[in-house]
């Protein structure tokens, strides 16, 4: 079987070769810090647990089936570090969950009129806010879909679930996500 | 009265709205959708619902850091996997002195002729304690460790 170009380099990894493992730091740095700022929702937190996630993978790289997609790996343990941080920063993310829910709601006792001139750029918030009152797994594939611009493929390969349920998942949360937001809408 | 769809048309309907959205559907595709949409008053209703969230969405990205972000990127994931390294071998030496230097100590304690019998089994037994305190601790985190599927994650 012909090795896939990450799985070469996963190889050299196991072998201590760091500068295969860099190869592939550089080559999802980028996917890894969108998915935790769309977890964590800020820089320096995004920054800290993707470099960390990176880090724990190569701890654990020789346990690493190379027939396995690696972001998919990496990103479970992204995923879990950036969950921890914020059970670890509960009280603030729940203030911050608070005033989200608090701001959609104030949107949805306004009348209709007044929604329609809300600015942009203040629909843009209140999506944002709206995005973060979802479910976490609501939440993620709107992220991966629609912020990160991924396929329905490498969603499927990141989440480790079928196509179908790729689309069956994003019917659903961009609903969850529109029934919050229908009167800003509207 | 307005038509309803079936459960599994409806999935069906879910699933090709879903396409329509992300501009994903092939040509049969496209026209089994439109057909819907003609057909059903609620589908279509569904899809300009649809269409106005992801005229939101759609312009919005995370933002992006400074570029030297990406340039250092690795050279700090580096740093971590070396000063890993480091605070790894600090400990396996400072455990080694450590126990060293205990066990040189606990000798000295049991060889010293001025310590009483009663205080040399007292001695030798917080030191047994100690042994299977420290052996059942480790054997229970290896346990542990084997069979997590979240053991690269930090509790």
């Amino acid at each position: 079987m012909a090795l896939t170009e990450d799985s070469s380099l996963i190889l050299k990894s196991q072998h201590g070769d760091k500068r295969a493992f860099g190869q592939l730091v550089e080559k999802y740095m980028q996917r890894a810090y969108f998915t935790a700022l769309g977890i964590v929702g800020s820089h320096d937190a995004a920054l800290d647990l993707s470099q960390e996630a990176f880090v724990r993978a190569y701890g654990a790289v020789g346990r690493f089936d190379v027939e396995k997609n690696f972001f998919t790996w990496y990103y479970r343990i992204l995923k879990n570090l950036s969950l921890n941080f914020i059970r670890d920063q509960k009280q603030h993310a729940r203030s911050f969950s608070e005033i989200g829910e608090e701001r959609v709601q104030q949107m949805q006792d306004t009348t209709s009129d007044t929604a329609k001139i809300v600015e942009q750029n203040e629909t843009k918030e209140l999506v944002w806010q709206a995005l973060h009152a979802l479910k976490p797994e609501d939440k993620e594939i709107i992220l991966l879909k629609d912020f990160q611009d991924l396929s329905y493929k490498e969603i499927a390969e990141t989440l480790d679930i079928p196509m179908g349920t790729v689309m069956s998942r994003l019917y659903y949360a961009r609903k969850a996500l529109k029934d919050k937001l229908s009167k800003v809408l509207l | 009265m307005s038509k309803q769809l079936s459960p599994a048309e409806r999935k069906k309907f879910e699933i090709l709205l879903t396409k329509a959205l992300d501009d994903e559907l092939n040509t049969n595709e496209k026209g089994t959708f439109e057909k819907y949409l003609s057909d059903y008053d609620g589908c279509r209703i569904e899809w300009l619902e649809f269409k106005q969230l992801k005229e939101v969405t759609k312009d919005m990205k995370l933002k992006s850091p400074a570029t030297e972000t990406w340039d250092y990127y690795w050279v700090s994931v580096y740093n971590r996997l070396e000063r890993g390294v480091a605070w790894t071998l600090l400990s396996i030496g400072f455990i080694i002195i450590f126990a060293y230097s205990g066990i040189k100590a606990i000798e000295a304690l049991i060889t010293d002729p001025g310590i009483g019998a009663i205080e040399k089994i007292g001695i030798q037994l917080l030191v047994l304690g100690l042994a299977i305190l420290i052996v059942s601790v480790v054997r229970e985190k290896l346990k542990v460790r084997k069979s997590d599927p979240y053991k690269e994650v930090r509790r």
